[in-house]
């Protein structure tokens, strides 16, 4: 019994979190292979509809959730020595997290100007599902920081930057398949 | 038995078989419709027939639960109930209320009438006033158990179980919205029904499962717990989004065919969770508990469910699939399969477990018990085979080829006989199971040796 809990111990955070981020893994895993399923029985539909992405947009936001991805693991690592300094990391993170959900905004609603929804086509029904729910895990990942601002310890800081992480990976997967490769 | 107001669950466990032995005979009864369609139709229409079958399932597991709440809450807060009188008076209003309900629905009382009439939604049918029955002997269960886990030891069984049972009446308040569009209605109707059976009770299952291998294994609680979260982790994540499979073909968006598809086929880690669990802690286990029959029943419950929730429920829960299979025998045998090993077992598990404690006897009719769990679980496993053959070729002559419904009927008939003699095996199980809890004999397995019962 003892070799079991051990393993699990030792993950960084706390155990639920990672089943959590493994099941978090599964369902956008799911939903990029159905998409990946549903473009190879429409190449052509697919291509048109990725044509009317904005990629600069879907690129600044790349490197917007990165970099906060980078300022929430500096605040795990500030924690020890200063908790004013893990409080400004955790800001400058959740700042890029609310300028990538306005990217994001923006993106919607040029979407949206051109009459396009998540009915349209099942390219865009892809595009809305899964860069939706991500939006969604964004918005979750703010609450976290913000509740860690004022309850942060270490384990906890550590639980919520494997879900920020986790947030910027499935981000990274979702910007090349849905908006890049054709 | 610790505590003296465990004994409220005798009197529960008592009116679940009840109920139990009424659900199997119901359908031992619709069963012969399907073999010979115009028997006693005067009498009794299929369509009560089924509404009996289906409702007495649901009323006996619910019974079965509140007995279940009423043993363990009691040893794991390590206090009395607050209070016994409440207990019975719920147990009161539930079997009036059913009682009212059965007898409205054979005869059709008040036909139309907003309060004493039947209301026609698949599984909640019940006239208004049984409705708020309900309501009212929820509202006492809660207060009652709440009362004692807060005054007493909170553990993580007793917080699922609470979870499980606070979120299971909420549900049911949906009940009393009734919407006029037909795709609102079916939207909300599934709030309860999915929401019960690939949720809250999920939870209910699971917490119980865990009491039962915390008492039966004697591994560490701390462990059981681990895995308990991890199983109502996994439970909550899939099942609430994975009401999405219910949504295809009623008139909502066509986004809910995706994310239906993929959440709900993550339900099957929860129930494989759930029977990994169940090995694992027997494997683990040193303590060698005299009543094998309830670890049989435990082990029982965790595996069939992974095969009749987890396996039977995968193989048409995408929507490319369930476009062809929707509504026919596979969705029978998905549902025989899903609720005899879900929630079924787990009562008989708790039913056996508890029985000889309530009654201060040792484990008695261990060998009768065992064997009406290889007749209950033979005879189920061999009817889902059955039903899902008979769905194989429905899905293919009506969905594929576009042949006329009756005939098809027809063309599966063999399989609605097989299907009723694998029933009556279930039914002499249910009644030997009846008879083994209720009517001690003599003891069959020799009491465990001190030494190694103590796990030295």
């Amino acid at each position: 019994m003892t070799d079991q809990t051990s393993v699990l111990d030792e993950l960084p955070g706390d155990l639920m979190i990672w089943v959590l981020i493994v099941s978090e893994l599964l369902v956008f895993g799911a939903g990029l292979l159905a998409f990946l399923g549903m473009r190879a029985m429409d190449p052509a539909g697919f291509a048109a509809d990725q044509a009317a992405l904005n990629r600069v947009a879907g690129a600044a936001n790349t490197i917007v959730l990165v970099t906060s991805g980078y300022c929430a693991a500096r605040a795990v690592n500030a924690f020890d020595h200063s908790l004013r300094a893990m409080r400004l990391w955790l800001a400058a993170a959740m700042g890029f997290g609310i300028v990538f959900l306005v990217v994001k905004w923006y993106e919607y609603a040029e979407k949206a100007r051109h009459g396009i929804g998540i009915e349209t086509s099942d390219f865009f029904t892809f595009y809305y599902l899964l860069t939706g729910f991500h939006a969604l895990h964004v918005v979750a990942g703010l609450i976290i920081f913000a509740l860690l601002m004022r309850w942060g310890t270490h384990r906890n800081l550590e639980a919520g930057a494997a879900f920020w992480h986790m947030v910027d990976l499935v981000w990274v997967l979702l910007f090349p398949i849905i908006y890049l490769v054709h | 038995m610790k505590y003296q107001t465990q004994k409220i669950a005798y009197w529960y466990f008592l009116a679940a078989m009840a109920v139990f032995a009424v659900q199997v005979l119901g359908g031992l009864w619709a069963g012969w419709i399907y073999v010979s369609p115009n028997f006693l139709s005067e009498l009794m229409p299929f369509n009560i027939v089924r509404m009996l079958h289906t409702n007495a399932l649901i009323v006996w597991l619910l019974l079965g639960f509140f007995g279940a709440a009423y043993f363990l809450v009691p040893e794991e807060a390590e206090r009395e109930m607050h209070s016994p009188m409440l207990a019975y008076i719920q147990l009161g209003i539930l079997l009036l209320g059913t009682a009212g309900a059965v007898v409205t629905y054979t005869f059709d009382l008040f036909h139309g009438n907003w309060l004493l009439g039947m209301e026609g939604r698949e599984f909640i049918e019940q006239p208004v006033w049984v409705k708020v029955g309900i309501v009212v002997a929820a509202l006492i269960f809660l207060y009652n158990v709440s009362l004692t886990v807060l005054k007493g030891r909170k553990t993580a069984i007793t917080n699922v179980l609470l979870l499980g049972l606070w979120g299971l009446a909420l549900l049911f308040l949906f009940a009393f919205y009734n919407p006029a569009n037909l795709s609102l209605d079916k939207m909300f109707w599934w709030y309860i029904v999915h929401l019960w059976v690939e949720g809250t009770w999920e939870l209910v299952m699971a917490s119980i499962l865990a009491f039962l291998l915390l008492k039966l294994t004697g591994v560490d609680r701390e462990i059981i717990e681990k895995w308990l979260y991890i199983i109502v982790a996994t439970a909550l994540f899939s099942g609430i989004l994975g009401t999405g499979h219910h949504y295809y073909w009623i008139g909502l968006p066509s986004y809910w065919q995706w994310i239906g598809s993929i959440f709900s086929t993550l339900e099957v880690i929860p129930f494989f969770a759930m029977m990994s669990f169940s090995f694992v802690m027997v494997w683990k286990g040193k303590r060698d508990h005299p009543n094998k029959a309830a670890l049989l029943w435990a082990l029982g419950a965790a595996t069939v469910a992974f095969f009749g929730a987890g396996v039977w429920g995968f193989l048409h829960t995408l929507h490319g699939v369930n476009y062809y299979t929707h509504g026919t025998q596979i969705t029978a045998a998905h549902g025989h399969l899903a609720f005899f090993g879900a929630y079924v077992s787990v009562n008989l598990a708790i039913i056996t477990y508890a029985m000889p404690i309530l009654r201060g006897r040792d484990p008695y009719n261990q060998v009768l018990n065992m064997a009406s769990f290889w007749l209950m679980t033979g005879g189920m496993s061999f009817m889902t085979f059955v039903l899902t053959f008979a769905g194989t070729v429905q899905t293919h002559m009506q969905r594929v080829l576009g042949e006329n419904f009756m005939e098809i009927q027809e063309g599966v008939h063999l399989f609605f006989i097989m299907r009723w003699v694998s029933g009556l095996a279930v039914v002499i199980g249910a009644i030997l199971f009846i008879y083994a809890q209720l009517v001690p004999r003599r003891e069959i397995i020799e009491p465990t040796d001190q030494y190694e019962s103590e796990g030295a």
